[in-house]
């Protein structure tokens, strides 16, 4: 596609964006866009380190979970600002997936998906008993005064609505400069050929915590969001094994290891997930995860590039040119 | 520069390599020869740091690099050559030279180490935009060895450089290793095509089963009769030095 049409599309995609909130009937349609904009960052954040550094992390929950815990407590127990609660959320995510980063480092695979999982698992028992941030009880946030300041609003969801697609945003530029910087070249090598990658000197444990580190604090955004959007939570909510799963199909449909991909997959996932909840309510438990199996199985035979990979095909003749390798830098 | 001392090594419980010393003097080119299953390949991996030494030493300029993890390894001035190329086969050319460029830390370097190798390997700048898994087997094989010379290596260690290649285009790869050698790289090759490999080399060593059973000049170890009936076949040397021979 020519790069004045790219423009145009991207233009008009944009302004309808903008002014979808003014369009919607009710608060149902504008929710389901509020949860897929949010699931996009998540979707967004799994991408870094799974569709560009190779690590299929089935925990991403337990991230999400931090980031909505610690800004929700800090809020609760001792006044911090949510934004402020944000950050501290995000930076403690990194921190942690730092930490569990490092003895994983060497694990590749299927045995980094399972201790990614066993990791989200120990985060979500760990909340569940942890008194001080209300163990199963979870936590309430109280009411303040709505506005951009307190992160609450509660007269119109169209404020959460586009504060999530500003947040969704900043993570795809996040995710653009991982795709096209050197970080992100050697995050591709490392997925490509592990071994290769080392003998050339590339050091994959700095790589991957690296991307796991992002992938974390997007997640962590993603959490203070739903906090302060449902303004309840507890570990059964926030810290569970479906919502990881939701973020991996969401990238794999959409097209991992691509910019856009999470977006496309979020936005075809989350409405059949959100409204197959509010039709069929309780009845419809597991429907949506049918309907998942069979989007996933057509994709994976059909297109494993992903729908994103698939329109992207649709705007070239040839196969897609492989990404420039930024101009050499000098390294610290 | 490189001394392999009493090194038994291999994949998890089993031992390939039982207690093989041999050394690698400074600019010298020397080739690892054997059939398939020697533990040639075994030998370049323990030194590349990807195999870690069940018992003995490797040192690299007298310091002990055995428990050294690959990536540091390839700052001791090492590059590794793998077998069967292993190119970023989606990236382009210019893109997997720029990754074996890794360790350089100044962008002057990095442009002086690509003049280098493309004055070595010219076809590359024509081929600069192009997918690496688009090439032809030669010309990947001249792209894994100039990605490997991008590090600017004082020791280079190349896997069966020759394999999977047409004949025409092997007496090129190994007119290329002794031009490298030419520019005081030292080599370490490992191969099956024995008669190219000791034709190029210094020195060296023919590996059975894990264990050296000769050792000496390339050009000695030609003539002896353990190289030529089991490598070479009776006649295999005669009739390899009349294709040499052949315009």
């Amino acid at each position: 596609m020519a790069k004045r049409a790219r423009f145009v599309v991207a233009a008009a995609v944009v302004t309808l964006l903008l002014v979808l909130p003014l369009l919607l009937p009710g608060p149902v349609p504008l929710h389901i866009m509020i949860m897929t904009f949010n699931f996009a960052l998540l979707g967004v954040g799994w991408n870094i380190m799974g569709g560009y550094a190779g690590m299929f992390s089935f925990g991403q929950a337990a991230f999400f979970g931090i980031g909505a815990y610690a800004s929700s407590w800090l809020l609760t127990a001792h006044g911090v600002n949510p934004w402020l609660g944000l950050l501290v959320g995000g930076v403690l995510a990194a921190v942690t997936a730092a930490a569990i980063g490092w003895p994983c480092s060497k694990l590749r695979g299927h045995y980094f998906a399972i201790a990614s999982i066993a990791f989200a698992e120990i985060v979500r028992i760990h909340f569940n008993n942890w008194k001080l941030v209300g163990a199963a009880e979870g936590l309430t946030i109280p009411m303040a005064e709505p506005g951009l300041l307190n992160f609450q609003f509660h007269g119109s969801k169209a404020p959460y609505y586009y504060i999530a697609l500003a947040f969704l945003a900043v993570g795809l530029m996040v995710s653009r400069w991982v795709a096209t910087s050197r970080a992100g070249f050697y995050f591709r090598a490392i997925k490509e050929s592990h071994e290769l990658a080392m003998v050339l000197g590339i050091s994959f444990v700095r790589y991957r915590m690296l991307a796991t580190m992002l992938a974390a604090f997007l997640s962590a955004a993603a959490g203070t969001f739903y906090a302060q959007y449902i303004l309840y939570l507890d570990p059964e909510s926030v810290i569970i094994l479906p919502i990881s799963v939701q973020v991996v199909l969401v990238s794999m449909l959409g097209g991992a290891g691509t910019i856009f991909g999470p977006v496309v997959g979020a936005a075809i996932l989350v409405p059949i997930s959100e409204i197959t909840r509010v039709e069929l309510g309780h009845r419809g438990t597991g429907v949506d995860m049918m309907v998942y199996g069979a989007l996933i199985w057509l994709i994976s035979v059909y297109q494993p590039r992903g729908v994103w990979g698939f329109l992207s095909s649709l705007g070239r003749r040839k196969a897609p040119a492989p990404t420039a390798a930024p101009a050499p830098e000098a390294r610290p | 520069m490189l001394e392999f001392d009493r090194v038994s090594v291999g994949y998890k419980d089993l031992t390939v390599i039982h207690d093989v010393s041999f050394r690698v003097g400074e600019g010298e080119v020397v080739s690892l020869v054997g059939s398939n299953g020697a533990g040639k390949s075994t030998i370049l991996r323990a030194i590349a740091g990807l195999l870690t030494p069940s018992r003995g030493e490797i040192r690299l300029r007298g310091q002990a690099i055995h428990r050294t993890p690959a990536y540091e390894i390839v700052k001791r001035r090492v590059a590794m050559v793998p077998e069967g190329r292993q190119l970023f086969g989606r990236l382009s050319v210019w893109d997997n030279l720029q990754m074996g460029a890794y360790t350089l830390r100044s962008k002057r370097e990095i442009a002086e180490s690509l003049k280098e190798v493309l004055a070595l390997f010219p076809i590359l700048e024509d081929r600069r935009d192009q997918r690496a898994e688009t090439l032809s087997g030669g010309e990947q094989q001249q792209l894994a060895i100039a990605r490997g010379l991008m590090s600017r290596p004082e020791l280079l260690l190349l896997d069966e450089p020759s394999l999977g290649i047409m004949p025409k285009l092997v007496t090129e790869i190994f007119r290329t290793i002794r031009e490298i050698s030419k520019k005081g790289i030292t080599v370490l090759l490992v191969e099956q095509n024995v008669f190219e490999a000791l034709e190029v080399a210094d020195r060296a060593y023919v590996l059975q089963t894990g264990r050296i059973v000769l050792e000496g000049p390339g050009a000695e170890l030609q003539r002896s009769d353990l190289v030529r009936h089991a490598y070479l076949g009776s006649s295999g040397l005669a009739e390899a030095a009349g294709e040499e021979a052949r315009p």
